[in-house]
This record gives structure tokens, C-alpha cells and sequence, in this order.
């Protein structure tokens, strides 16, 4: 099969040469080292993010506590919520849409390669922008969720606010930006014989998540140029002087912010339909059920949304449509939950590290799960809202689920990406430090949650019950820091020194990306697969008799990659400069909006006009549904 | 945009920048929709006037003001907008066919169109601002200019983008093969117009 | 959809001109007469045809969704195209009908609740 690429353009170009130095990370377009870029920005911050949350514990470790300000600890949890939400679980899991997909439908790239490094750096400026606040002793500081209207000018003239408001605006972009890029990728790239139906089941959750990503995120958009509009230009929205209703942010925000929870764990049930299998040796359970059940969640998940604002007195009605289409989700979640415990069983199970955090998922998710039908029932959700109760709940399905599955990935694909398996007595330490550790953490929060100790207080009274429970969370939560430190001495120690280099296919994998070396060569494929089946690898390996063996990979002469450039890191820039520019004007009046609104233009213009430049889509002949 | 990316073979056999586009379009519909849902739930909730379609008599002066909205005025410029789509749907014809007089041509109507229209929507601001509606007075001027106004902004864009093509197109650079970056705006341009479609009768000509 | 991914061409059923200009007019007139049900309804020459108050709405959104169907179909050439670009439209519209129907319902509600405090 030909390894050309372009139809008539092609030109015989010389091999892609290894490229090296920062201007080389500055200008790429290659989705394997923006899965990087996006996976380093991301663990850095999720560190700061855990860091936050220390900070937190250790202030609520005792009653009375005055370790932190209430200012500080407000700053504090806004952005514990903030960073681990938006710069840790989504650009973790942008990592591996950006490694991983193209890999996994047999492409050599993303559909849009340019798009895809300015979705990056538009992503680095937003999570910046989001955290400059603290160089000013103004972080946000108005919850993660920023209610109006506490987030009007009057209640917080200062600049927390603005940070928050348009560092998710740039943030949006990023997220929009590479769900168009990965929609249309799934879509129209997928290798010969790659019918929807024999995707990988990663790629089938990143796909569905790509949906409700650009579904939901236009909603935040106009939710949060509305509180723009009343910080800035004396508009009324939220505002009851002037008619606006506080509500309406509340309902704006949950339309987007329940799907977004969707986006945050679709992801990671992708990574452990993928992990499960590899580590039984059996193939994945119910794969059509499983299809269907997370189409199914993500698209009665924008029908629940007022289950966040029980509490609001919204009445019978509406209260109670809210509540049957939140327990109705549990049945297609309870569906994928006994699929991978399908998967499992009567498999040839290997105790590897990735499969240790798969499986410890499968029981986290479901305390978590249980405690969000507790939710689901609107009259105990009144006892249990704005409670440790909830933040049990969602650190359970967030942490324990999201964060878990992503570990789990990591370990998996590590040596895909980095051409080593991380140490596995390393690896074990980690899992029950972070076992144990959570537990500790976050357990307790239901009993002290129904105790009634309140979300987001800095402190509290002795005596009431508390104490004794904030204390093992504390102490649980810097167990979870020491697995942290495990973790990041295993990526040291594995990397330290010359080491053996890890094969193709170092877990016996059932999908595409570990036919090609670790870690793969630019092109990644030197002709493109034909597919067959689903597992489509199993099937080859198969077909040959066991194992295939170790790809050799040519020099890629005659493939045509697309360029690297640097118009997008310029548009981006535009874009960072265009926002701080309307954050400031009521000091610096339109300048910024100007100079930013001229980058923006010119760097997009250049960039759609770059000379010479051919954009790049894999040929995929004859694909059928 | 004006890669050389044809004759590739894609699963769905359609170009990824057409379904790029369309999933553009579809993420845009829930921007919209967001905001004429909230035009739609402060309809009627305003606390002082000027209003939409009734009078309002201020209580402090005793002053009267008129309703504010024009429908002839209104009703020319949602023409003008649904007349563009013709023309640009020629335009199109054309540059599929390498008739580069009725690619300029209808090109040319359309773009004027889309300026008239933005004419029309910044006089129609500016009087509505003389006439006591800002976005600051009440929640009829905050959500209709939000709303009109970030409608106006893609309109805007979209002469801006018209004017690229036009420029291609006058230079030679919009050939029948290159045809799918014209037909790429064109879908832009029309979704706008099928927004006004709906902005229309729901801002205007509701009560 | 095709089922050989060769790039999309459609040179059978492919309107002319002239059908492209016969549905300008048509949805000049349905503007016409959305502007007329103003006018009869609410407008200079309200109540010509009767109290039309209950059925206005339900009718102007029957004109403009026909506008809407004829500028998706034809213009934007939906009729013709794989039946995949017309899913990537009419899903989220469900979304967004959702969405401003529910938003409308249940602030409806919360604010006549809140006038009263």
C-alpha cells in the first residue's frame, strides 16, 4: 500500500529528520509531542493543584486553625477546583487524545496539525493567565463554579474575579479548538477497515467526550461574556438592582458544567476499557453496550443539569424530572460497570501496575457512583448539599475514577511514549500509597459531611464532631503527596542512565498504536494498516501464528509530514494579548484590545496563508461504517 | 485555508475542513441558543423602559418613550441577509464552473449585502442608544444588543472572509478545484443568515 | 454515503440557478408575510382577520422554520450531501431547542416565584 500521502502535491521529500532544541517544541505540529507538551503543562499543574489542596488540609487539620487567612483559603480551594478541573484532569486526558488517537485509527496525524499546536499554546495561556492571579495576591477566589452574584463588581471589585472569568474564557477556546480537530480525525481518518464499530473503545469515549465538549463549552462562553458584560460595561444579568437574576448563571453554568463532569470521566472509562482487557487477556466485554451506554450518558447528561440547584426552589415539577433523569444515567453507568467486571472475569490476570489502578478504579467509581444516586434523591441531596458529603462524592468519581483511570494510562502507555516501561515495584508502592492515602482522605468526608460540616468554611468550631475525621484526612491527604513523590522518583529512576529499551508491544496489546515501535517514529505508520476486526492487533497476531515481530521502521523517505510552524504560537499569543486587553481596559482604556485584536489577525492570516504549506489527511480507501 | 489538500481519500469520502466546518456550525448553535434563550427568559422583565414594542411612560418625568423597534427598517435588513444567500449560492455556481464573471459578480452582491446589513444594524444601534436603550438600562438593551450585536460580530467576520475570497477570486486564485474554500465561507455565511432567520421573528416580532 | 471514498462529487440532482433564485423569492414572501401576521396580529392593522394573539406564535414559528429547512436544504445544499453533515446540524439543534425551551420554563417559573419576595 502506498506511504504517500497528498494525492496529486506529493513531491519525493527527504526523510523528516529528528528534530531537537526548544524552537523545535515552539514550531511543532507533530500530535506525539503536543500529547507531551499538553501531559508535562498538565502534571505541572495538577502539583500546583495538589499542593493547594495540602495547604487546604493542613489548615483544616485542626478547629480554629489560622495557618491561612479566610481570603487565602478562598483563593485556595477556587483554585485547588479550578486547576485540577480545567489544567489537570482535561489536558491529562488531552495527552493521550493527542497521542494516542491518531495511533489507535491507524493515522499519521491529527486532521488539522496547525490547530492542534495552537489548541495547545492557547491552553498554556489560559492556565497561566488563570494563575497570574497569585502574583498579584489576587487568585480567584470565588468557587470553581463562580456564583452570581458574589462575582459581581460590587461584591469583588478586586481582580480575583477577572483572572477566573477570562482565563476559562481562553481556556474554552483551546477546548473548542481540538474538539473540532479530534471530531473530525475520528471521522475521516480512520485507517481502511476501521468501521466506527471496530474503534477502539478509548477512541470511542474521546470521541462522544469531543461531542459534549462542543456542545457544552459554547454555553460557559456566553455565561461567562454575560458576567464580562456586567463586570465591565454596567450591564444587569445577574444583577437583581436592575431586574438580572442570579439563577440564571447558576442554570447557564450547570448546562455546561454537567456534561463537563461527562467530559472529565468519559475519558478515563475509555482508558480502563482498554486497560481491563490487555491485563485479562480477554477481550473487552459487551463492546456494543458499551458504545451505546456512554453515547446514552452524554446525551441525557444535558438533561440534568438543575440537579446541582435542588437547593434553589425551583419547585415539585422541575425538582422532580431533574432527580428521575439523574438516577436514569446510573443504568447505563451500572451497564459499563458490570461489562468491565464481565471483562475481567475468567481472564488471565496479569498484576501489573497499570491493571492495579484499573481495578481499584472500577471499586472507587462505584462509591462514588452510589454516593451520586444519594445525590440523585432531592430531598436527602437537601441535607447533604454544600456539605463534605459532596466533595466526598465527587473527589470519589473525579479522583478515585478520573485520576485512577489516568494513572492507569500513564503506567500503560508510558512506554509507548518514552520507550521504557516505568519500575513495577516502584509502580505497586505508588498504588497503595495513593490507595491508601485517598481513602484516608476522602472517606471520612461522608460521615463529617453528614455531620454537617460545610464545604468551603476556612475553619471550624471544636466539639462538633469534626475534628477527629479532618485530622485523618490531613494525614491521608499527605500519604497521597508521598505516592506523588513515589510516582515522580519512578519516572526519574526509569529514565536515569542507559536502561534497556522497551519493545513495541511490551503488554501482548490488542490495538494499533503498539504495532510500532516505542516510541514511534514521526510518520508513525510506515504503511498504513488495513483493519479487520476489532483488537484489530490480537486479530493480526493471530493470524501470524503469536507475536508479531519487533517493527523495524525505514527512514520514512518518500512520506510527506506536515511542516512545523510557529503562526500558531503567534495567533495564540494574539489571543492571550486580546483578552488581557479587555481585562485591563478600564485602566489602559482599547489598547490592548487593539494590539491583541492585530496579532490575533495577523498571526491567523499568515497561518492560512503560509507559503508552501500543504495541511495533511491520511488516506483511508474504501472505509465503511 | 487555501492548502492544497484535494483529491484525498477520507473515510466518509467528504473533505475534513467541509465536516470541520459543519462541527463548527453545530457548537455555534448552542452559542445562540444561549443567547436567545436569555433574550427570550428576561422578555418582559424589565424594570424601566425604553421597551421593544410597547410605550413606556417614565415615572420620575412623566415622559413618554415610544416603542423602539422599526420593523420596516428591520424587515429590509433580514431581506438584504436572505437575499446574500442567494447570491452567494451563484457565486458558488460559478467558481465550481470557472465563470469568473458570475464568481466576482455575485460575490460582490453578497459582500455589499452583508455591509448594508451591518450598516443598517449600527444605525439601528446608534438610534436606539438616542433614543434612551443602552446596554446598561435595563435587561431589554442588555440582552438584544448581546444578542444582535454578537450576531453583527459574525457577520462582520464573515464580510471580512468574503472579502479574502473576493480578493483570491480577482487575483485567479479560485479556481473550479479550489472551489471548496469558497464553499466553506458560503456555509459560514449562510448559517449567519439562518441565525437572523431565527433572531428575526423572535426578537422583533414577538411579544 | 458513499460507500468508495472518493472525494465527494455530485454532478445528478444538482440545482440550477434558477431553482436557487425560485427560493429567494419564496423566502422573501414567507418574510413578507411573517411581517404581515405582525401587522394583523399586533401591528398597524391589528385585528383585520380577528384575535390572532393565540395562534401568532405557533404560526410565525411555522414561517421561520420553513426558511430555516429551505436555506439548510437547498442552499446550504444538505438535500444533497451524505446524510452525515445533516446530523452534525440537526443533533445539536435538538440540543440547543432543548436548552432555550427548558432555560425559558424554568426561569419563567423561578421569577414569578421571586416577585414575590
Amino acid at each position: 500500500m502506498a506511504t504517500t500521502v497528498l494525492g496529486h502535491e506529493t513531491h519525493a521529500a527527504a526523510a523528516p529528520s529528528e528534530k531537537t532544541g526548544l524552537w523545535s517544541w515552539l514550531t511543532t505540529v507533530d500530535h506525539k509531542r503536543i500529547g507531551i507538551l499538553y501531559g508535562t503543562s498538565a502534571f505541572i499543574f495538577f502539583l500546583i493543584g495538589g499542593l493547594e489542596a495540602l495547604i487546604i488540609r493542613a489548615q483544616l487539620f485542626t478547629p480554629n486553625n489560622n495557618l491561612v487567612s479566610p481570603d487565602f483559603y478562598n483563593q485556595l480551594f477556587t483554585m485547588h477546583g479550578t486547576t485540577m478541573i480545567f489544567l489537570g484532569v482535561m489536558p491529562l486526558s488531552a495527552m493521550f487524545f493527542n497521542y494516542m488517537i491518531p495511533l489507535q485509527i491507524g493515522a499519521r496525524d491529527v486532521a488539522f496539525p496547525r490547530l492542534n499546536a495552537f489548541s495547545y499554546w492557547v491552553f498554556l495561556a489560559g492556565g497561566l493567565l488563570m494563575n497570574a492571579g497569585f502574583l498579584v495576591n489576587a487568585a480567584p477566589n470565588q468557587g470553581w463554579f463562580g456564583y452570581a452574584n458574589l462575582t459581581s463588581r460590587q461584591y469583588s471589585p478586586g481582580l480575583n474575579v477577572d483572572f477566573w472569568l477570562f482565563g476559562l474564557q481562553v481556556l474554552g477556546v483551546a477546548s473548542l479548538a481540538a474538539a473540532v480537530n479530534f471530531f473530525v480525525t475520528i471521522i475521516n481518518l480512520r485507517a481502511p477497515g476501521m468501521k466506527l464499530m471496530r474503534m477502539p473503545m478509548f477512541v470511542w469515549m474521546s470521541f462522544i467526550t469531543q461531542v459534549l465538549l462542543l456542545l457544552a463549552f459554547p454555553v460557559i462562553t456566553v455565561a461567562l461574556i454575560f458576567l464580562m458584560f456586567d463586570r465591565f460595561f454596567g450591564t444587569h444579568f445577574y444583577i437583581p438592582s436592575g431586574g438580572g437574576d442570579p439563577i440564571l448563571w447558576q442554570h447557564l453554568f450547570w448546562i455546561f458544567g454537567h456534561p463537563e463532569v461527562y467530559i472529565l470521566v468519559l475519558p478515563a472509562f475509555g482508558i480502563i476499557s482498554e486497560v481491563l482487557p490487555v491485563f485479562s487477556r480477554k477481550p473487552l466485554f459487551g463492546y456494543a453496550a458499551m458504545v451505546f451506554s456512554g453515547a446514552f450518558i452524554a446525551f441525557v447528561g444535558f438533561g440534568v443539569w438543575s440537579h446541582h440547584m435542588f437547593a434553589t426552589g425551583m419547585g415539585p415539577i422541575a425538582d422532580t424530572f431533574f432527580a428521575l433523569a439523574t438516577m436514569l444515567i446510573a443504568i447505563p453507568t451500572g451497564v459499563k460497570i458490570f461489562n468491565w467486571i464481565g471483562t475481567v472475569w475468567g481472564g488471565s490476570i496479569q498484576y501489573r501496575t497499570p491493571m492495579y489502578f484499573a481495578l481499584a478504579f472500577i471499586g472507587m467509581f462505584i462509591i462514588g457512583g452510589l454516593s451520586g444516586v444519594m445525590h440523585a434523591v432531592a430531598p436527602h441531596d437537601l441535607q447533604q448539599t454544600d456539605t463534605y458529603f459532596v466533595v466526598a462524592h465527587f473527589h470519589y468519581v473525579l479522583f478515585g475514577g478520573s485520576i485512577f483511570a489516568l494513572t492507569a494510562g500513564a503506567y500503560y502507555w508510558w512506554p509507548k511514549m518514552f520507550g521504557r516501561v516505568l519500575d513495577e515495584g516502584l509502580g505497586k508502592l505508588h498504588f497503595w500509597l495513593m490507595f491508601i492515602g485517598f481513602n484516608l482522605t476522602f472517606f471520612p468526608m461522608h460521615f463529617v459531611g453528614l455531620y454537617g460540616m460545610p464545604r468551603r468554611v476556612y475553619t471550624y468550631h471544636a466539639g462538633l464532631g469534626f475534628d477527629i475525621w479532618n485530622q485523618m484526612e490531613t494525614v491521608g491527604a499527605f500519604i497521597i503527596m508521598l505516592a506523588f513523590l513515589v510516582f515522580l522518583y519512578n519516572m526519574v529512576k526509569t529514565h536515569r542512565g542507559a536502561g534497556t529499551k522497551t519493545p513495541a508491544d511490551p503488554w501482548n496489546g490488542a490495538t494499533l498504536e503498539w504495532s510500532i515501535s516505542s516510541p514511534p517514529p514521526e510518520w508513525n505508520f510506515d504503511t498504513t494498516p488495513q483493519v479487520h476486526s476489532r483488537d484489530a492487533l490480537w486479530e493480526f497476531k493471530r493470524e501470524h501464528g503469536g507475536m508479531l515481530p519487533e517493527p523495524t521502521h525505514g527512514t520514512g523517505a518518500g512520506i510527506h509530514m506536515p511542516n512545523p510552524s510557529y503562526w500558531p504560537l503567534v495567533t495564540a499569543f494574539g489571543l492571550l494579548l486580546l483578552n488581557l486587553g479587555i481585562m485591563f481596559s478600564p485602566k489602559t482604556g482599547p489598547w490592548g484590545i487593539v494590539v491583541g485584536t492585530s496579532v490575533l489577525f495577523f498571526g491567523f492570516f499568515q497561518w492560512v496563508f503560509e507559503k508552501g504549506y500543504s495541511e495533511f489527511t491520511t488516506p483511508a480507501h474504501g472505509a465503511h461504517h | 485555508m487555501s492548502a492544497e489538500a484535494h483529491a484525498i481519500e477520507t473515510s466518509t469520502g467528504i473533505d475534513s475542513r467541509k465536516v470541520a466546518i459543519w462541527t463548527f456550525i453545530g457548537s455555534e448553535c448552542l452559542f445562540f441558543a444561549s443567547l436567545i434563550a436569555t433574550y427570550v427568559t428576561y422578555r418582559g422583565k424589565s424594570l424601566v423602559g425604553p421597551f421593544p414594542h410597547e410605550p413606556w411612560t417614565d415615572p420620575a418625568t412623566g415622559k413618554v418613550l415610544e416603542p423602539i423597534f422599526e420593523i420596516p427598517l428591520v424587515t429590509l435588513g433580514t431581506a438584504l441577509l436572505l437575499f446574500s444567500s442567494l447570491f452567494i449560492v451563484l457565486a458558488l455556481y460559478g467558481a465550481q464552473r470557472g465563470n469568473r464573471k458570475m464568481l466576482l459578480g455575485w460575490l460582490a452582491a453578497t459582500i455589499a449585502c452583508g455591509l448594508f446589513f451591518v450598516g443598517m444594524q449600527v444605525y439601528e444601534f446608534t438610534h436606539f442608544v438616542h433614543k434612551g436603550l443602552t446596554l446598561q438600562r435595563n435587561l431589554f438593551g442588555a440582552s438584544f444588543f448581546t444578542l444582535t450585536g454578537f450576531h453583527g460580530t459574525h457577520v462582520t467576520l464573515g464580510v471580512i472572509w468574503l472579502i479574502t475570497m473576493f480578493i483570491l477570486a480577482v487575483r485567479g486564485q479560485l479556481p473550479p478545484k479550489r472551489s471548496l474554500n469558497l464553499e466553506i465561507a458560503a456555509l459560514y455565511w449562510h448559517f449567519v443568515d439562518v441565525v437572523w432567520i431565527v433572531i428575526f421573528p423572535v426578537v422583533y416580532l414577538m411579544k | 454515503m458513499d460507500s468508495h471514498a472518493k472525494p465527494h462529487e455530485h454532478e445528478h440532482g444538482h440545482p440550477t440557478p434558477g431553482v436557487y433564485a425560485k427560493i429567494g423569492f419564496v423566502l422573501f414572501v414567507l418574510t413578507a408575510l411573517e411581517v404581515a401576521l405582525y401587522e394583523i396580529t399586533y401591528g398597524s392593522s391589528a385585528g383585520v382577520m380577528g384575535d390572532l394573539s393565540s395562534v401568532f406564535v405557533p404560526m410565525l414559528l411555522a414561517l421561520s422554520a420553513a426558511k430555516f429547512a429551505l436555506v439548510a436544504m437547498f442552499y446550504m445544499h444538505l438535500k444533497q450531501d451524505p446524510r452525515l453533515l445533516s446530523g452534525l446540524f440537526v443533533f445539536p439543534l435538538i440540543i440547543a431547542a432543548v436548552v432555550v425551551v427548558s432555560l425559558a420554563i424554568l426561569m419563567a417559573y423561578h421569577m414569578a416565584f421571586a416577585k414575590s419576595g
